[in-house]
């Protein structure tokens, strides 16, 4: 892969930030949009604008047409059975939202456990909070290792007879820990027990296979793939949604409206209610393209040695305390820095184009049990080089040198 | 350079060496502030004397280097000021912070201005403004017995 080539294809680059060029390391956070995804959605608006699925006029049709390619890109990028497993959402947040809030309702009773993990991103956490309230579940956490892992062990400790559903991230937006799924799901299914993955960061970075993986459930995250804002992805097997009750009400997801009751339209519709963010659809489509034309092995390959090379130029970096050193680690370098506060340290860098986010990444639970209040996290994507994590050491030696004059 | 306004020597050494940092056993009113966006946590104790005069004050906390010099200098500035010294003091700040060029209080010397207006580097940077005002605010609270802990991201 010529990164520079797929550099270009990113027209954010061609800006200058504080007249540096820019060295974008905030990729876990939002990815950059390529210039096929951009002009996606202008194409869309001024030459093939309509409301999907409600109208037979010309416009209609494509435009429905158009969605449904999506949906199906999607099916194929994941490997699921069947495109209406793909539920499209705002967000891999309210993916989340949906299956806590349908599979408490339907099945969750007071004294029911749901079992998350101390990694998890407050989107896979908070939303299972709020059945604490309504149902009286208790949520309880599997462990996190020295190494700021998950292993097999912490998970299975905490199973108990009670245990109704599994919430997991695939890949840690922190310590960048890729967690062992596959078994994981294994061991839940031997329990009787459903998983859900929070995918944020692993549809992104790495090769999925829904059928391989048989997980129950799994929330993407569009802007983080190159894609859109206000799109997120649920896969969840079919029985499910079949099975679930309907999430919001509202056109669309409808069968028949009758003053004496309503029945639900079927799959997908009956999770997809009211107009859904069609032009960021459409255009998914397009960074799904765009990841499938390089390859996602490709970019796997490439971001696995940018993260190893990243790792051992701060580790040089005697002032540089990298957070996590899990035994599989995805595209995340998390650290903090010998008396600078990681704010400080986001601001000095900033100052030479170079973006990182500093703070909990949304993950306090994780934080607490650190010791840490913030952290600075450097994350990848397919457009980063060698030469921008060059350039991330030697501005934090900057920091070094303001902090130490 | 802006960096070089925002990170003066005076705000790096009271970022590094915070004075009054601590607590004391005879404090009479206190207050915690919290930036959930980022995590800076600071809690202030006072005495506050038969007269409203402020007879000592001391933080706790942990933060950006910007935040601390904050609480730092601000404690420095404030211990023996009387409760309408106080209020001015703070107003005369977040308004600068805000939008006022300089300092207009006469209660404090030219000298004292001058580290005060150390910590103005922030307002080019917007996202670092709520570092340098959350022990102001914290202070403010304390002083009003407000319940409760101050939140940059409740108020506005
Ligand atoms: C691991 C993880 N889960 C969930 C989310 C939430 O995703 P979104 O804000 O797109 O709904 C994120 C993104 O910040 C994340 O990194």
């Amino acid at each position: 892969m010529n990164i520079k080539d797929i550099k270009k294809e990113f027209p954010i680059f061609d800006n200058k930030v504080h007249n540096n060029d820019l060295v974008y390391l905030d990729s876990a956070n939002s990815s950059q949009k390529p210039k096929v995804v951009v002009d996606r959605i202008y194409d869309f608006y001024t030459k093939e604008f309509s409301n999907v699925g409600r109208s037979v006029h010309y416009l209609a049709v494509a435009a429905t047409n158009l969605y449904e390619n999506t949906r199906v890109l999607v099916q194929k990028y994941i490997n699921a059975k069947d495109p209406n497993e793909i539920v499209f959402t705002k967000g891999a947040t309210e993916a989340i939202n949906l299956v806590a809030n349908t599979f408490g309702q339907k099945y969750l009773k007071e004294g029911d456990e749901i079992l998350i993990t101390e990694l998890e991103h407050h989107s896979n956490y908070v939303p299972w909070h709020y059945l604490r309230k309504s149902k009286g579940v208790k949520i309880n956490f599997a462990d996190v290792d020295e190494n700021g892992d998950i292993n097999i062990e912490s998970i299975e400790k905490k199973i108990t007879p009670k245990t109704k559903i599994l919430a997991i991230t695939h890949l840690s937006n922190v310590t960048g820990a890729i967690l062992p799924v596959k078994e994981i799901i294994q061991l839940a299914h031997s329990k009787n027990i459903p998983v859900l993955v929070d995918g944020c960061q692993g549809a992104p970075h790495l090769k999925l296979d829904m059928q391989d993986l048989d997980c129950d459930f799994y929330a993407i995250s569009c802007h983080k793939m190159y894609g859109p804002t206000g799109l997120g992805v649920l896969y969840a097997k079919k029985k499910w949604l079949e099975e679930l009750p309907p999430y919001q009400g509202g056109g669309g997801m409808i069968g028949e409206v009758k003053k004496e009751g309503i029945t639900f339209g079927d799959l997908p519709n009956k999770y997809e209610a009211g107009t859904m963010a069609t032009a960021q659809v459409i255009a998914f489509g397009e960074s799904i393209n765009f990841i499938n034309k390089l390859g996602i092995e490709k970019i796997e390959e490439h971001e696995r040695e940018l993260t190893k090379y990243g790792e051992e130029i701060l580790r040089k970096n005697n002032s540089v305390k990298l957070i996590g050193s899990p035994k599989n680690k995805g595209s995340v370098l998390s650290f903090t820095l010998d008396g600078v506060h990681p704010h400080d340290i986001a601001t000095i860098l900033d100052e030479d184009g170079v973006a990182i986010r500093a703070g909990h990444h949304c993950c306090q639970i994780l934080h607490e049990k650190l010791g840490l209040a913030a952290t600075a996290r450097a994350s990848l994507g397919v457009y980063n080089t060698k030469d921008d994590l060059d350039q991330l050491n030697s501005s934090i030696n900057k920091c070094i040198k303001i902090f130490n004059s | 350079m802006d960096l070089k306004d925002l990170y003066q020597q005076l705000i790096l050494d009271h970022g590094k060496n915070p004075r009054n940092l601590g607590k004391f056993e005879n404090f009479n009113k206190d207050a915690k502030g919290h930036n959930p966006l980022c995590g800076d946590k600071v809690h202030v104790y006072l005495k506050l004397d038969e007269n409203k005069k402020i007879s000592d004050i001391k933080f706790e906390g942990e933060g950006c280097a910007i935040s601390m010099a904050s609480a730092s200098i601000m404690t420095e500035l404030m211990k023996n000021k009387e409760e309408p010294e106080v209020k001015e003091l703070i107003d005369d700040f977040l308004k600068m912070i805000k939008d006022s060029p300089e300092l207009n209080s006469k209660i404090i010397s030219e000298d004292e201005k001058t580290k005060l207006m150390s910590l103005s580097g922030v307002k080019k940077y917007p996202m670092r403004v709520k570092c340098a005002t959350l022990p102001w605010h914290t202070l403010v609270s304390a002083m009003t017995d407000k319940p409760g802990e101050v939140n940059t991201e409740k108020d506005d």
